[in-house]
């Protein structure tokens, strides 16, 4: 793990005790500390008092439902990065949540390394790295400024898709991003693409980046997703 | 005749009676009014008529005394007072003598009027007349002089005849008007009862769970007829949904519970494993990736039930048809060319619509999945086209292949849910794919087609017009000439 990313503090606010001790466990699992709120002004009140990394809140919970608690504390000037969790993922709901001020959002069934990629990710927005005009992970470096991209100091070119999926990679250097994640990001699509189409999508920018070098920096990670980083994985 | 009468008694609680009920009832007041008005309006002039006459008489009557004296007067009376003479006199002396005239003596009525009026003139109290009703008169009392008094009056009685004709006239009239309004009524609520029953038959059966009964249409045209034919449409479409739930049902048993229970048998099957532990990862990993396979079916259902529900008009967004259905597709690319196709994006960009974008995405990513898998890639000449632009539904979408394509018998049928051509099911697939375009497509008011494309298939995703927001204003000739460019 790298390092500010280990040890987050994350709320969950999820009724069912099941799930919610489930998620408890796996984030401990991965060094992080999880606390729990069983409905959502329990949620709220301890939300409030923070401070939290990351807030996971379920949509629908007893006594105030999930957007509702996100929504108070959007207005409170609260701006914890929050994943919904929701039953209902059709089309609108999505946009609904969203627009509520939740920060990403996750369907009912996940599987756990798509919640953990994702809270992560969200984790890290804190950190003020957009503004970062220049990322590298190892010898690999990605000009923001100027669109270039070189590796132990050889210009490497890449198609603008090409370019955007290694940005967002490097972007979240270290972690594991899913490929749900780099279709809602790089491509901006909320949708099943039936087949893994990303996957040829990363080998292409793989056999650009790794295949003449001696290091392989970008990783697939079994089950999850991808991840670029220098170092075992 | 109880079965007449209840006919009746059911037409009598329509709304087409009340109503009919009611306006008779307006006209038959409003008309009254008017009769009694006209009636009343007619006697009044009538009868000033006859007073104007009767003032100017005794003006005369009364100079004729003063110039020459009661006596000429009672022979003037006399003269006047011929039997057939409809003019009534009667001249009294200060004693109440009768001096002379045709009447016997002071009208009962008018004993006490100083200006005179109406009255039967009847015979005196004894005689056979007496308890007749006398015929209608009308006199004044005129002042001759000396305490000589002289009533003038007229026989109004042939006035008074003519007015209660025309009264009994008017409520004849009124009388049949009314029945005849009251009948037209009932016709009319008849008529419409007529129409009611089957309608309520209709949804009687239906109620009870014939769901194939339709109210029958005269083709008329009128508002019944509007009404049924909106009724029958409504019908059509509950319908559907109950036939798609119904089939979604179906479905759910037999396509969600056979990869249900294969779970199951793989998960006893590791646990059974004499291997242990490794038995174990293997049959919990494949347990994880089967019931992924489950969701996704799952979350297609769920899709396109919702779609089903009704229109999303939350999540619409104003786009580019082309440059996104190219997009699309260039996510498809690597995929299509890895399995052997040339990958062709024929798309005309500036047909702006507004569509829910991540929909028409699906059904595009839905539409180049399913050619990748069933066109047999790697073969010479596989290739796969992707057109967007304008057409004359609106705008369309398309996907060709040159596969083995689907028979002419088959093409209604992949577009229901599940239908597999593909009985073996050795691709992995949901088979909701191209039911779940169709769904997008009613969503966006177009539809699904599929094509020959001798050979290989052509899938074409219609847009309506109504989703459209701004189209080239080129001829559709010029675009596909840009398009083939």
């Amino acid at each position: 793990m790298q390092d500010g990313l280990s040890d987050m503090r994350v709320l969950v606010i999820e009724d069912d005790r099941e799930t919610a001790q489930f998620l408890q466990k796996s984030l401990k699992e991965n060094g992080h500390t999880a606390d729990l709120a069983g409905d959502g002004e329990a949620g709220l009140a301890l939300a409030s008092e923070g401070p939290y990394d990351v807030l996971v809140v379920d949509r629908m919970l007893p006594k105030l439902d999930g957007l509702s608690v996100i929504k108070t504390l959007r207005s409170a000037g609260n701006r914890t990065p929050v994943l919904i969790l929701s039953a209902l993922g059709e089309v609108d709901d999505r946009v609904k949540g969203l627009r509520a001020g939740g920060d990403d959002y996750l369907t009912k069934p996940y599987a756990y390394s798509e919640f953990l990629a994702r809270v992560e990710a969200l984790g890290r927005r804190t950190v003020p790295e957009e503004q970062q005009t220049r990322y590298s992970v190892g010898d690999l470096v990605l000009d923001r400024l100027s669109h270039r991209v070189t590796r132990g100091g050889e210009s490497i070119l890449l198609q603008p898709r090409e370019y955007r999926l290694l940005e967002y990679l490097m972007q979240h250097a270290g972690q594991v991003v899913t490929r749900t994640m780099l279709l809602e990001h790089v491509w901006d699509y909320h949708f099943d693409p039936q087949t893994n189409v990303i996957d040829v999508h990363i080998s292409r920018l793989r056999a650009k980046i790794d295949k003449t070098f001696d290091k392989p920096l970008l990783h697939t990670v079994r089950g999850a997703g991808y991840t670029i980083r220098d170092g075992p994985v | 005749m109880t079965a007449l009468f209840e006919r009746l008694r059911k037409a009598a609680a329509t709304t087409a009676f009340r109503l009919s009920a009611v306006a008779v009832t307006a006209f038959v007041l409003a008309a009254g009014v008017i009769g009694a008005l006209l009636f009343w309006q007619t006697n009044s002039v009538l009868t000033e008529q006859v007073l104007s006459t009767l003032r100017g008489e005794a003006v005369l009557l009364k100079k004729q005394a003063v110039d020459n004296g009661p006596v000429a007067l009672a022979e003037s009376i006399k003269e006047l007072a011929r039997p057939d003479s409809r003019g009534l006199y009667f001249l009294v002396s200060p004693g109440g003598v009768k001096l002379a005239g045709n009447l016997d003596r002071v009208p009962p009525e008018l004993a006490n009027s100083p200006t005179g009026g109406v009255f039967r003139v009847r015979g005196e109290p004894g005689t056979p007349t007496a308890k007749d009703s006398g015929r209608l008169a009308v006199a004044i009392p005129v002042d001759v002089g000396d305490g000589v008094y002289l009533w003038v009056g007229r026989d109004i009685e042939d006035q008074r005849l003519y007015a209660d004709k025309i009264k009994r006239t008017f409520l004849i009239g009124f009388g049949l008007l009314s029945l005849l309004g009251l009948m037209v009524g009932l016709a009319v609520s008849r008529l419409f009862l007529t129409r009611m029953d089957a309608i309520t038959s209709t949804s009687r059966s239906i109620m009870a769970g014939d769901l194939t009964r339709r109210v029958p249409i005269d083709g008329s045209g009128g508002e019944l007829d509007n009404l049924a034919q909106n009724l029958n449409d409504m019908l059509d479409r509950i319908e559907g949904l109950m036939n798609g739930l119904r089939e979604v049902s179906d479905n759910i048993a037999h396509d969600l519970k056979t990869p249900l229970n294969r779970l199951r048998n793989s998960a006893e099957a590791a646990l059974r494993d004499p291997r242990g532990k490794d038995a174990y990862r293997e049959g919990l990993e494949r347990t994880i990736e089967k019931s992924d396979e489950l969701i996704k079916t799952f979350n297609a259902l769920l899709l396109i039930a919702r779609l089903e529900a009704g229109p999303l008009e939350d999540s619409l967004e104003e786009f580019d048809l082309g440059s996104f259905v190219a997009d699309v597709a260039d996510l498809y690319m690597p995929a299509a060319e890895e399995a052997g196709f040339i990958l062709t994006i024929e798309t005309v960009t500036g047909v702006v619509v507004r569509a829910n974008r991540q929909l028409i995405g699906q059904a595009t990513a839905n539409l180049i999945d399913n050619a990748i898998k069933y066109a047999r890639g790697g073969q010479p000449g596989s290739a796969i086209t992707v057109r967007a632009g304008p057409a004359e539904s609106g705008a369309e979408i398309s996907v060709s292949d040159r596969g083995p394509g689907i028979s002419a018998a088959d093409r209604a049928r992949v577009l229901k849910r599940f239908v597999r051509l593909e009985e073996s099911r050795t691709q992995p697939g949901t088979g909701l794919g191209l039911s779940l375009v169709a769904a997008v497509a009613r969503l966006h008011h177009g539809s699904v087609r599929l094509e020959d494309n001798e050979p290989g298939l052509r899938v074409v995703l219609e847009l309506s017009e109504r989703v459209i927001v701004r189209a080239p204003t080129k001829t559709r000739d010029d675009m596909a000439a840009i398009a083939a460019s």
